[in-house]
């Protein structure tokens, strides 16, 4: 089957920290945990201040179906439950621990027990585990799916932001805990062939995992070229499966679930030994650091103590950034935490920070031709401008995944980004407009008949 | 702490920007301009100097004028008053080029609200209005200097036709003459050699797609050859073509954003130049193909839309 490969654009891959082996931080003076860290409704809090917390122990609950619990990856006492503002602008309740330093293991972890479908998916529910390659979803709702509808299980190993590198240490240091993940998930999902996609550019990742699942049929490794956006859920389904998700549908429907290694990973550890989603690989880089590394950080650090960890900042940090410098989200300060689906903490010195002002857009098409999902960024900005709801809708702007090949390709530096998440918004505003409109026509109609009727 | 920078992703950029593609477009059309200089003499680096100049000038003031961001440091300016001089005869006086700049630059470009913004080519509107208002001086064709030039007749000394109103005279013998710009014509079209240079470095940088080029070209060839034109193969080579197919046509402003729409921009291009040769008044029609497909394109760009990933699933 050969499969003609979507568009991307080639980002300078950056990877200079995938020789650096993570290295465990000692726990900071204080971890704040937000309690919403996944897509969907927040967990609620189940401790008290001056409560004793150890590592491990559920300090909050799921908030419901879509939700997933939390648990905390330090040992200490609980200082404050607090409201926080998190940097998308949202409110939730935070725990926030005073650290004893000692890690001591909550004495309740048990590997649970797992014997059929139905006990998996409750064991990925209570792992904590959400989609940890940045969307947040929980995952017990992602698998939670009829078995016999999964025709292929993509694991996402692509990692195709530049700089990060986490993932691929927890495809090389965790190689065995993911083919054990994919052997778990081959038993519950007897009729799918797991693919494990991985971006050519880390061929280490590639040989290792060909050689642990050699021999094993319903597996493979999908060697895909380093274009990105590989990562991107609709992309790693196209350019490993060959099939396409249509308009407002879920991968399942095609036959697919895709899973990011470091979720496999996280899910596989807590059914084998019971200890929860609290600690996450995360890459320290950017120019703005000194000891660009990996460290293994407590789910509620500040980007300050990683940081610091690693050895401070090499000038002073002018941009911050949660995630990769393609999708990544720039935060206010240093005092924001390490959550569940951060994987890199890139701090930029002046230079980077500052991006080139926009000028005209001379229609060179560049956009056209970087857009994976074949958009159209320089006609969605003229119809935004001009406010063109119907135009928007025409252009399918809601499909777009803001990967950022555009912005990242235009050569007069247009906010294309920015410009197609307003754009979703307006087309949004205008559904939503005339969907009321439509039910206020057939309610008066309604109403128009009723009074025929009545006065007949 | 101080205060960050913060702004939606992405944090990076490719490094691409409307200067470089502008600089590569310049150099691109340095070959071009070098074979003039040899062909015709200083007076057509002189020309191209005082264009260039004149283009800059006459943004940076307007945008002064009108209390606007400067943005002669694009370059597109630059590109402007390359290509007009490069489309006018060397004899040509030079308050004459200077009208062609003004109307480039002001009535086509900034008028419109600048680059970007125009929806036809500003060098070729500049070369048609300096066509009809001076139309003796546009034909005045100077005999090229070097050794071996085509020559018609040897009817006039100082002007001297162009090898498209000559074309039953030619034959493949005077193929390199053509390719070299040993013959009568404006300053940049003469050296074929030079602008397929131009267009190579061009299609290498990745500043244009070769589909356009191609396509004008390749539906040339095939309507002068149904239409019974005179040496269809030569005549590629002769005339404004090359210039116009590699430089013109692939203005990105206005041509068309997709491959398919370039297909049917250039096979426009190449049909209506083709037309006009064989049928028309005028022995070149390079200006009026480009300029008419131009007003097409909006159009084009609507017919050619892409078909996104996944959308066809709604109506």
């Amino acid at each position: 089957m050969s499969i003609r490969l979507l568009h991307g654009v080639h980002v300078p891959h950056r990877k200079n920290t995938a020789e650096s082996v993570p290295t465990r931080m000692p726990p900071p003076a204080l971890v704040t945990i937000p309690m919403s860290m996944n897509i969907g409704r927040p967990a609620t809090p189940v401790v008290k201040v001056g409560d004793e917390v150890k590592v491990g122990q559920c300090i909050g609950e799921a908030g419901g179906f879509v939700s997933s619990p939390v648990y905390s990856g330090v040992s200490g006492k609980v200082k404050k439950i607090d409201k926080m503002l998190l940097f998308h602008g949202a409110v939730c309740d935070a725990v926030v621990i005073e650290t004893d330093g000692a890690q001591t293991p909550y004495e309740g972890l048990a590997a649970p027990a797992v014997t059929d479908f139905d006990s998996f998916i409750d064991a990925v529910r209570a792992s904590g585990v959400v989609g940890l390659g940045g969307a947040g979803f929980p995952t017990s709702v992602k698998l939670k799916v009829d078995p016999d509808k999964v025709d292929y299980i993509c694991v996402n190993g692509a990692e195709c932001e530049p700089y990060i590198t986490a993932d691929t240490r927890t495809m090389l240091d965790d190689a065995e805990t993911l083919v054990d993940g994919v052997e778990l998930l081959h038993g519950y999902y007897p009729k799918a062939k797991v693919i494990i996609g991985i971006e050519n550019n880390k061929p280490q990742c590639v040989k290792k995992l060909e050689g642990l699942l050699s021999g094993k049929a319903y597996a493979a490794v999908n060697a895909l070229p380093a274009l990105y956006p590989q990562g991107g859920e609709k992309v790693l389904i196209h350019n490993t499966t060959g099939r396409i998700v249509p308009e407002g549908k879920l991968p399942i429907d095609v036959g697919c679930i895709v899973i990011n290694t470091s979720t496999l990973v996280a899910l596989t550890r807590y059914i084998r030994t019971g200890m929860p989603l609290v600690e996450k690989y995360v890459t320290v880089d950017g120019s703005a650091v000194k000891n660009p590394q990996n460290v293994i950080v407590p789910i509620g650090t500040s980007i300050h103590d990683v940081v610091e960890f690693t050895g401070g900042y090499k000038c002073e940090p002018k941009k911050i950034v949660l995630g990769g410098p393609m999708m990544g989200v720039s935060v206010p300060d240093d005092s924001e935490v390490v959550v569940k689906n951060t994987g890199a903490i890139l701090c930029f010195d002046e230079h980077d920070a500052v991006l080139p002002e926009p000028s005209n857009c001379i229609r060179c098409g560049r956009c056209i031709d970087a857009c994976p999902l074949n958009l159209m960024p320089t006609e969605i900005e003229h119809a935004y401008a001009a406010g063109d709801a119907v135009r928007l809708g025409k252009l399918k702007v809601n499909l777009c995944m803001e990967c950022g090949c555009c912005a990242f390709a235009c050569p007069a530096h247009r906010r294309l980004v920015e410009c197609n998440k307003l754009s979703k918004a307006m087309l949004n505003k205008y559904n939503a407009q005339q969907k009321a409109e439509a039910e206020r026509k057939a309610a008066a109609a309604a109403a128009k008949k009723e009074k025929e009727a009545s006065a007949v | 702490m101080s205060v960050m920078t913060t702004g939606v992703s992405p944090h990076i950029r490719s490094g691409r920007t409307t200067q470089s593609i502008m600089l590569d477009v310049i150099i691109a059309l340095c070959p071009a301009l070098i074979a003039s200089v040899v062909i015709y003499g200083f007076r057509a680096l002189l020309l191209t100097c005082i264009s260039v100049a004149a283009c800059v000038l006459l943004e940076f003031v307007w945008e002064k004028a009108m209390k606007k961001p400067v943005t002669i440091g694009d370059l597109s300016a630059v590109v402007t008053g390359m290509l007009l001089a490069f489309n006018v005869p060397v004899g040509m006086p030079i308050w004459e080029l200077l009208v062609g700049d003004i109307a480039a630059i002001i009535l086509v470009k900034m008028l419109f609200g600048g680059l970007g913004c125009n929806f036809m080519n500003p060098a070729l509107v500049g070369r048609i209005v300096i066509m009809f208002s001076f139309t003796t001086d546009m034909t005045t064709y100077a005999v090229p200097r070097v050794a071996g030039a085509i020559v018609s007749g040897g009817v006039d000394a100082v002007s001297t036709a162009t090898p498209l109103t000559m074309m039953d005279q030619l034959t493949w013998g005077n193929f390199t003459q053509l390719l070299l710009g040993a013959h009568g014509g404006v300053i940049g079209e003469v050296c074929a050699a030079a602008l397929i240079l131009g267009g190579i470095y061009l299609i290498i940088r990745k500043v244009i797609k070769p589909i356009i080029p191609l396509c004008y070209l390749g539906s040339l060839l095939l309507f002068s050859w149904l239409f019974g034109g005179v040496q269809p193969v030569l005549s590629l080579f002769a005339g404004g073509v090359l210039l116009g197919a590699i430089f013109m046509a692939t203005d990105y402003v206005t041509s068309p954003f997709t491959n398919l729409g370039k297909v049917i921009f250039g096979c426009g291009c190449g049909f209506i130049t083709a037309a006009i040769r064989v049928f028309g008044n005028y022995a070149e029609g390079v200006t009026f193909a480009i300029l008419l497909m131009n007003i097409l394109v909006p159009y084009i760009n609507d017919l050619t839309m892409t078909k996104p990933l996944g959308g066809e699933a709604s109506k």
